[in-house]
């Protein structure tokens, strides 16, 4: 996609970047070689188990972590090497959700107080009464109408949906090109989390945020990431990435499959068993060798899978790591990994 | 029944409450037995050094001829060993050591709380500098010095003691503080502030030492009645200059004059120490009310 | 004839010297060997009601009123039980928990000790819950090892464990072989897989069933995920305001909801197979238990609503010909004939138009 992706305007690169966490029991390696791009008005979803690396990942897209290698490149500049100036702008057109909205709103400060400290500290609002009718119209954006009841309110005396709200509205204030979401609705009542994520949805097209989209649930990522492209993660690695409709819909890597149908549904359809031959993910800090899904794998061909690790290669439209699927026993070095195909087209 | 622990229930909705958190506290003090009193006599206590000196002529004559009386009506508890009415001294000599106590208590909050969270959200070599600061002053015997120095400069100014309190006694708090604010920085609302650029000083006190509100009036108060305690040792041991009247001089005077041996001086040595034990039970009481309005757990037992 | 049987169920928590009901008079039967879902988001009081039927309230929590009748048929040297759950005390009280009725909680980490093995937790259980007295320690091991092997744990290697040496789905496993170990008549599970991994849960679920074919035991499993509801349960119970709102075969109830909400749940949640219904949340918030507003709790959020909802609280209404019991349907709405799937009265709109 690097030829195409120079037109689409790429707003974040990253290119194979690695994160590394030292615990007690050695070097867990949390994210390992992942490259990945979202453009403006674009949906990139992460999914994955946990402990797949998708929030680290995301983590580093928002320049919360550096990576241990790699790089992160915003609309082409390394964003660990920015000057005071650029980095300021790339804070602004970066922002970051978190899972929790019980947690990230501070609880002694009020929604107007919240939403104002941004606008006041990077000079967009004047007076307080300019901050005051700011903070209602970004309240407005997130649907929370009228604005005057809410901007003077606690955290606590919020829903747990309108506070994910006024999370989002803090994270619009200073109007961002990219949005990272962690887990964006995962804590929200399933009544509730689908006009927050149809609220995101309309920020997409309307104001041509990008989103980095985290989430564990497949059906969420199918709904939000319609249209866009998603990449599914295992122990720290991309081993599936292309449109959602490919992925979701025709699932090629056995990873992928497995979890597709194992997702419990209340729409009628193929609800096979996954097959696996192990129900314990293993753990980072003693990785399989080869290909790390092999333990479990029910396509495993032993001499291959597991002695040498796959790479993420085109099969069928979209990017695939596995030596079966690749369909060559000894899959044959590729001349540039990181080139991306049948994303974001 | 080791199995059956009961996991937290989450019931969100019975979790709203409508009021601001101010009047929350309030109302949970009142609610409180033993915080109401506090309170009550702790404001009482105050407001008589405050506003005594409005009603009560602030002379105090010697008479001679009078002596160590008994408590009479014309001095309620009696005269001193100079025939000066005790009540008048008590009444009125409350006001340095409550304002040393407090004044000596907000320095010490003020460093702790200022070191401890930049210490705390600045790590790295602050952080060491700032904790090796607290063991030098720890190490400082409080008392010696201020024999040294009081013999030295004659600490005739009440501010000077206050400050003087004050700048030896913040460490331990302050190692307090510092762990508060380790633990508050990793919340996701700091994390938060941190992505829109707010600023280290704005992050620091106003989006996270707020939260420790409660915890800071709690060891306010704590302070208090150290440092009061420390006051009074120092003028019962005639370390700090024995100029004017107060609860401690009294009680100084009370032990040089021999008031305990003599049964009509007994009001003399009583009526100070029980207004400094009054007041201070008065404040703790108080902060075991706080303590479990701010941190419902200990409420439960 | 049913082994639980709950009549107007109420429990309320302490909160700011007020009593705040958030179960307010439940009714329901659960039959031998039956899997009974309780549906229901934060705040229902799903958790609450699994908690109170086993006496397990935090302390703030307490039980103000109605009936837990529990039955076991007699035999050949056994007598039959027949008893109110909430009048037992002491060691009734501890031997119906666990060897009668035994609970799974969310966070499996918590519900074990972390100090102590996995085998001495076992024998911990067994020897306070057993209602034959002692048990030898070849009985302990015998029995604790069956249960973790039929939730397909190794036990010489999990019962020398301490619980943080377990990953978090073999925890899971582990608990609910310690909640089999008594054979009890009812298995309570609360959220048993809402921490765990897709495969994991997956893998947990497929052995719930198969042990319940097995073993026999009546199974309530109290989720705020209706797909794993709809897969796992023979009965679902929706749960809104602290009260049963419909409740019905999940054939009945995922197919044909009878309650606005119980529909509107389901048209809110997105799916991963099948045509992509766009799916539509429900507007508004459950309404704050300590100012319930007077007829249905759901009206304000509710598009059927007609005034009388606002005045009327309607109660579980019959919404089939079947005679009341194992296949009844039933809802707490005055206009259950009206309602529709989300989608389909969309599509319906549509239509009209």
């Amino acid at each position: 996609m690097t030829g195409a992706a120079s037109d689409q305007s790429v707003l974040l690169d990253l290119k194979a970047v690695s994160q590394t966490f030292h615990s007690k029991r050695g070097a867990l390696p949390a994210v390992r070689d992942v490259s990945l791009s979202v453009g403006r008005g674009e949906v990139l979803c992460l999914v994955g188990e946990s402990g797949c690396g998708k929030t680290t990942t995301a983590r580093m897209a928002a320049g919360l972590a550096k990576p241990v290698a790699g790089s992160v490149e915003f609309e082409g500049a390394d964003i660990w090497q920015l000057g005071k100036r650029e980095r300021v702008a790339y804070r602004k057109a970066v922002q970051f959700i978190h899972q929790d909205p019980y947690a990230s709103l501070n609880p002694i400060r009020t929604v107007y107080a919240t939403l104002a400290a941004p606008l006041r500290k990077h000079g967009l609002a004047g007076s307080r009464k300019d901050a005051w009718e700011q903070a209602a119209a970004l309240l407005a954006r997130v649907e929370m109408t009228p604005a005057a009841n809410f901007l003077n309110k606690y955290p606590h005396q919020l829903s747990g949906g309108q506070r994910q709200r006024v999370a989002v509205a803090r994270a619009l204030a200073l109007g961002p090109r990219l949005i990272v979401a962690d887990e964006a609705t995962s804590m929200l009542d399933v009544s509730i989390r689908v006009g927050v994520l149809r609220m995101l949805s309309k920020l997409r097209q309307e104001l041509d945020v990008g989103f980095v989209f985290i989430t564990h649930d497949l059906a969420i990522a199918r709904h939000f990431g319609t249209g866009g492209r998603i990449a599914v993660m295992y122990l720290g690695r991309v081993v599936e990435h292309g449109r959602t409709e490919d992925v979701i819909g025709d699932p090629q890597h056995p990873y992928t499959k497995a979890l597709l149908s194992a997702v419990p549904d209340l729409a009628p359809g193929p609800r096979r068993d996954p097959g696996l031959r192990g129900v314990d993910i293993p753990d980072l800090a003693a990785l399989p060798s080869g290909c790390t899904f092999h333990p479990r794998c029910p396509l495993y061909v032993p001499g291959t899978c597991d002695a040498v690790e796959p790479e993420l290669l085109e099969a069928a439209g979209r990017e695939v790591a596995c030596h079966v699927v690749a369909g060559q026993a000894d899959a044959a070095p590729a001349d540039d990994t990181r080139e991306k195909t049948g994303g974001g087209v | 029944m080791t199995a059956v622990v009961s996991p937290t229930v989450a019931e969100p909705a019975l979790a709203q409450s409508t009021g601001g958190r101010a009047d929350g506290v309030l109302r949970l003090l009142v609610r409180s037995k033993s915080g109401l009193a506090g309170l009550i006599v702790v404001v009482l206590i105050i407001g008589m050094t405050i506003f005594a000196p409005l009603f009560v002529d602030e002379h105090n004559p010697v008479h001679a001829d009078n002596r160590w009386a008994g408590p009479s009506g014309d001095h309620w508890l009696g005269t001193d060993h100079a025939g000066k009415d005790v009540l008048k001294q008590v009444v009125l000599g409350g006001r340095t050591i409550l304002y040393v106590g407090f004044f000596a208590a907000f320095i010490t909050l003020a460093i702790a709380v200022v070191f401890g969270s930049l210490a705390a959200y600045y790590r790295g070599k602050l952080d060491s500098a700032l904790l090796q600061l607290t063991d030098v002053v720890m190490t400082v015997p409080a008392v010696v010095l201020l024999a040294v120095v009081g013999a030295f400069f004659g600490l005739t100014s009440p501010t000077m003691l206050a400050l003087l309190l004050g700048v030896i006694t913040w460490p331990v708090l302050m190692r307090s503080i510092r762990a508060q604010v380790l633990s508050l920085k990793e919340r996701e609302f700091v994390e938060a502030a941190r992505l829109q650029d707010l600023g280290s000083m704005r992050i620091i006190f106003v989006e996270i030492v707020p939260n420790m509100a409660g915890y800071i009036l709690i060891n306010f108060i704590i302070a208090v009645t150290n440092a009061m305690y420390a006051l009074v040792g120092l003028y019962v041991l005639g370390l700090a200059p024995l100029a004017g009247a107060n609860w401690g001089i009294m009680i100084h005077q009370a032990w040089t004059y021999g008031a305990i041996y003599l049964p009509e001086g007994r009001a003399f040595i009583l009526a100070p120490v029980c207004a400094i034990a009054l007041f201070q039970l008065g404040l703790v009481m108080l902060t075991r009310a706080l303590e479990e309005t701010f941190n419902p757990r200990l409420s439960r037992g | 004839m049913p082994v639980l049987s709950v009549r107007d169920l109420r429990i309320g928590y302490r909160s700011g010297g007020r009593l705040v009901e958030a179960v307010r008079g439940v009714d329901f039967d659960l039959y031998p060997n039956e899997a009974l879902a309780l549906v229901g988001e934060s705040g229902s009081g799903k958790s609450t009601l699994g908690l109170g039927l086993l006496r397990l309230l935090p302390r703030t929590g307490q039980i103000t009123g109605g009936e837990v009748r529990y039955r076991a048929p007699g035999g050949d040297q056994v007598e039959a039980t027949d008893y109110d759950v909430l009048s037992l005390e002491g060691t009734r009280l501890r031997r119906f928990r666990w060897s009668e009725a035994a609970m799974v909680f969310q966070g499996a980490m918590n519900a074990f000790n972390p100090v102590l093995r996995i085998g001495e937790q076992f024998a911990d259980t067994m020897r306070a819950h057993a209602p034959e007295g002692r048990l030898g320690r070849e009985d302990i091991r015998e029995r604790a090892g069956d249960c973790l092997r039929s939730v397909r744990l190794e036990p010489g290697q999990v019962l020398g464990s301490y619980p943080h040496e377990l990953s978090g789905g073999m925890r899971q496993r582990a608990l609910i072989a310690l909640a089999m170990v008594l054979e009890p008549r009812v298995l309570i599970l609360d959220e048993p897989t809402t921490a765990l991994d897709l495969l994991t849960q997956r893998a947990i679920v497929d052995m719930l069933q198969e042990l319940r074919a097995e073993r026999g035991f009546a199974m309530i499993f109290i989720s705020h995920d209706l797909a794993l509801a709809s897969e796992l349960a023979d009965r679902v119970a929706t749960m809104y305001a602290g009260r049963i709102i419909e409740s019905g075969t999940a054939d009945d109830l995922f197919r044909e909801p009878r309650h606005p909400y119980t529909a509107g749940l389901i048209g809110a949640v997105p799916t991963v197979h099948g045509g992509a219904l766009e799916p539509v949340s429900i507007p508004g918030a459950p309404p704050d238990l300590a100012r319930l507003p007077a007829g249905c709790s759901f009206a304000s959020r509710c598009s059927y609503a007609v005034d009388e909802c606002r005045t009327t609280d309607p109660g579980l209404l019959m919404v089939t010909d079947r005679p009341a019991g194992e296949t009844s349907h039933e809802a707490a709405c005055l206009r259950w004939e009206a309602v529709r799937m989300p989608a389909m009265a969309l599509q319906d709109e549509e239509a009209g138009k």
